[in-house]
C-alpha cells in the first residue's frame, strides 16, 4: 500500500513537470555557483571608472568562494523550491476531493503523509546530487578539486537543513484546508525559522548552523554543530508527528 | 448488512443527523431518499469513514465503524456525489496502477479488472485520455468503476446517475440491477423514477431522521392516497376556489391544464366533484382516479404534500 502511494507521488511530480523544474533549478545553481565565484571579481574589476586602488582590494577568487556561493545559492533557492513543491500537496488533495476518494480505500492516513514526505525528500536528495555534481565538476575545472567526502557530507547536512523547511511546509499543508492557507502557513514557518536563526545564542542551535558546519567541513575548519543537527532532526520528527496526528483525526 | 443506530452529527448549530437509524439487509438495493440537507451525504460520509458521528453507532457486515481494528473500507466501494480524480492520470492508470493495488490487486489481475470495468462503464475508448479533460458524466462513470474494482460486498452510491444523460443513466441503472442479490447497495438519489426502477427497499430521510423504511411496493400500498386528476382545455377558473374550500379535499396542485386533487376519501369526494364540474362551463377532457407515485409519497412524508 505504501509503495502504491509513493509511486503515485513520484509519478505526479514527474507528470506535472515539478520534478523537471526542481532538478533544472538545482542544476543551474550547481553550475552557476563556481562560475559566479570565479568571474564576479573579474566582472567587478572591469567596471569602467572604478575608483583608483579599489580594483586591487578585490581579492582573487578561491575554492572557498565557490563553496560559499554553492551554500548560499543552494540554501536560498532550495528553501523556496521545497516550499513551493510541498505547500500544496495535502491541501490540494483535500480541496479537490481526491483525499476523500483515497481515504475511502483501505489506506493508513499516516502512510499518505509519510509517502508525500518521503517522495519530497527523495526528490530533494536527487536535486542535491545534481547540484553537487555540477558544482564539483565546475569547481574542478575553474579552481581545484573539492574534498569529495567532506563535500558530500556537507550536502547531507544541506539535505537535513532543507528537509526542515520541506517538512514544515508539509505540516502547514496538512493543517490547512485550502492551498492559500497552506502557502501562508509554509511561509510563516519559514519566517519564524529565519527569525529564530538570526537571534544571538539561539542561532547556534538552529538549522541554519548546518550550512556553516558544512562549509567548515569542506574548508577543513573546526566548526561543528551537533546541537543544530539534533534540533533540525527534532523539528522534522515533530512536524511529521503533528501532521500525522492531525490528519488521522481530520474529517474530510 | 448495514446497520445504523441513533446516529447524531452536528456541524456547529446545525443538526445534520438527529438520531438516524436504519437497517439494510444483504443483497438489497436500498434507495436512500430525502430532500437536500436531509442528511444523506453525511450518513454516507460516516459509513465511509470520512466523518465521525457525535453519538450513535454504525456497522457494515458486523464490523463497527470507527472502532480500532475494525476497518470496513476493504468491504465497501464508495462513489461520492462529485468524484474527484488526479487530472494528470488516465482512467486505465488510475484503476490499474493506483486503486487496484490499494486492494492488493496487482499485475495482470489488476490490468484485466481495470479493462473490464472501463468497458462496463463505457469508458473503454477514453482509457488512455487524461481524466483532467473528462466531463462530469464521464467522471461519474469513472467513480463507479473505481468503486467496483475489488468487487465489494457493499456499495455506497451517492447520487450515482445525477450527472448522466438519459442514455448513461439507463446504462448505469442497468448495471446496478445486475448487482442485485450479489451486492448490498445503499443508493442515495433525488431522482424518484430511478428509485422506483431499481430499489427494493426505500428509506425516506428528512431533517436527519428516518421517516419511513419499507419495501417499495409496501410503501406505495401503505401510503396509497386517493388522487383525482382532472384535465380541462380551458383551465379551472372559479372552480378551483370552490374545490379548495371543500372538507374532503386535502390539497390541490395545478400544472398546465391538469389539476391534481388529494382527497380524504374517494367515495365521499367523487360525487360532489363530478357534480361541480358539470355545473361549471369547463371543457373537461379527463377525470381520472390515479395511483400515487413514489414522488407523491415522498412529498407527503417530507412535509410537502402533493
Amino acid at each position: 500500500m505504501f509503495q502504491t502511494l509513493l509511486a503515485k507521488e513520484f509519478r505526479e511530480q514527474w507528470r506535472t513537470w515539478k520534478i523537471i523544474v526542481f532538478l533544472a533549478v538545482f542544476l543551474i545553481t550547481g553550475i552557476l555557483s563556481p562560475v559566479l565565484a570565479k568571474y564576479t571579481p573579474a566582472l567587478l574589476k572591469s567596471i569602467p571608472n572604478l575608483p583608483a586602488g579599489l580594483a586591487d582590494l578585490i581579492p582573487a577568487p578561491t575554492v572557498a568562494d565557490s563553496v560559499a556561493q554553492y551554500l548560499k545559492n543552494t540554501g536560498q533557492f532550495g528553501i523556496l523550491l521545497v516550499i513551493l513543491l510541498t505547500m500544496g500537496v495535502m491541501a490540494q488533495e483535500k480541496e479537490r476531493g481526491t483525499a476523500a476518494m483515497l481515504l475511502t480505500k483501505p489506506v493508513s492516513r499516516s502512510a499518505v503523509i509519510l509517502a508525500k514526505w518521503l517522495a519530497g525528500m527523495t526528490i530533494l536528495l536527487t536535486g542535491l546530487l545534481v547540484d553537487g555534481l555540477a558544482c564539483l565538476a565546475y569547481t574542478l575545472v575553474l579552481f581545484e578539486p573539492l574534498p569529495f567526502g567532506a563535500f558530500w557530507t556537507m550536502n547531507l547536512l544541506l539535505l537535513v537543513y532543507l528537509g526542515v523547511y520541506l517538512t514544515v511546509a508539509l505540516m502547514a499543508s496538512t493543517l490547512a484546508r485550502s492551498q492559500a492557507i497552506a502557502a501562508a502557513g509554509a511561509f510563516a514557518g519559514l519566517i519564524v525559522l529565519l527569525i529564530l536563526g538570526s537571534l544571538p545564542r539561539l542561532s547556534d542551535y538552529m538549522p541554519g548552523q548546518l550550512a556553516i558546519w558544512g562549509n567548515s567541513l569542506v574548508l577543513k575548519g573546526d566548526i561543528s554543530a551537533w546541537p543544530a543537527l539534533g534540533v533540525a532532526a527534532g523539528i522534522i520528527v515533530l512536524a511529521l508527528v503533528i501532521a500525522c496526528l492531525r490528519f488521522e483525526r481530520e474529517e474530510i | 448488512m448495514i446497520r445504523i443506530e441513533n446516529l447524531v452529527k452536528t456541524y456547529g448549530s446545525v443538526r445534520a443527523l438527529d438520531g438516524l437509524s436504519l437497517n439494510v439487509k444483504p443483497g438489497v438495493v436500498y434507495g436512500f431518499l430525502g430532500p437536500n440537507g436531509a442528511g444523506k451525504t453525511t450518513s454516507m460520509r460516516i459509513l465511509s469513514g470520512l466523518a465521525l458521528p457525535v453519538s450513535g453507532r454504525a456497522w457494515i457486515m458486523g464490523k463497527e465503524i470507527g472502532q480500532p481494528g475494525s476497518d470496513v473500507r476493504s468491504l465497501i466501494g464508495v462513489l461520492p456525489e462529485e468524484p474527484a480524480f488526479y487530472g494528470w492520470m488516465t482512467p486505465r492508470e488510475y484503476l490499474r496502477d493506483f486503486v487496484a493495488p490499494l486492494y492488493q490487486l496487482h499485475g495482470k489481475v489488476a490490468a484485466r479488472r481495470a479493462d473490464e470495468l472501463l468497458e462496463t462503464v463505457g469508458l473503454k475508448d477514453a482509457a488512455n485520455r487524461r481524466i483532467g479533460g473528462f466531463s462530469r458524466g464521464m467522471r461519474q462513470r469513472m467513480g463507479l468503476a473505481q468503486a467496483l474494482i475489488h468487487q465489494p460486498p457493499v456499495l455506497l452510491l451517492d447520487e450515482p446517475v445525477s450527472a448522466l444523460d438519459p442514455a448513461g443513466r439507463k446504462e448505469v441503472l442497468e448495471l446496478i440491477e445486475t448487482l442485485r442479490g450479489k451486492t448490498t447497495i445503499l443508493l442515495s438519489t433525488h431522482i424518484l423514477a430511478d428509485v422506483e426502477r431499481v430499489c427494493d427497499v426505500v428509506g425516506i430521510i428528512a431533517r436527519g431522521r428516518l421517516i419511513v423504511q419499507a419495501r417499495r411496493e409496501d410503501l406505495l400500498a401503505q401510503y396509497v392516497t386517493p388522487l383525482f386528476e382532472i384535465e380541462s382545455d380551458n383551465g379551472f377558473g372559479h372552480w378551483l376556489e370552490w374545490v379548495e374550500k371543500q372538507d374532503f379535499v386535502i390539497s390541490v396542485t395545478v400544472s398546465n391544464h391538469t389539476a391534481r386533487l388529494l382527497v380524504k376519501d374517494i367515495h365521499t369526494a367523487q360525487k360532489p366533484l363530478l357534480e361541480s364540474l358539470a355545473k361549471e362551463t369547463l371543457s373537461v377532457r379527463r377525470f381520472e382516479m390515479v395511483h400515487p407515485s413514489l414522488e407523491d409519497v415522498f412529498l407527503r412524508l417530507t412535509g410537502k404534500e402533493a
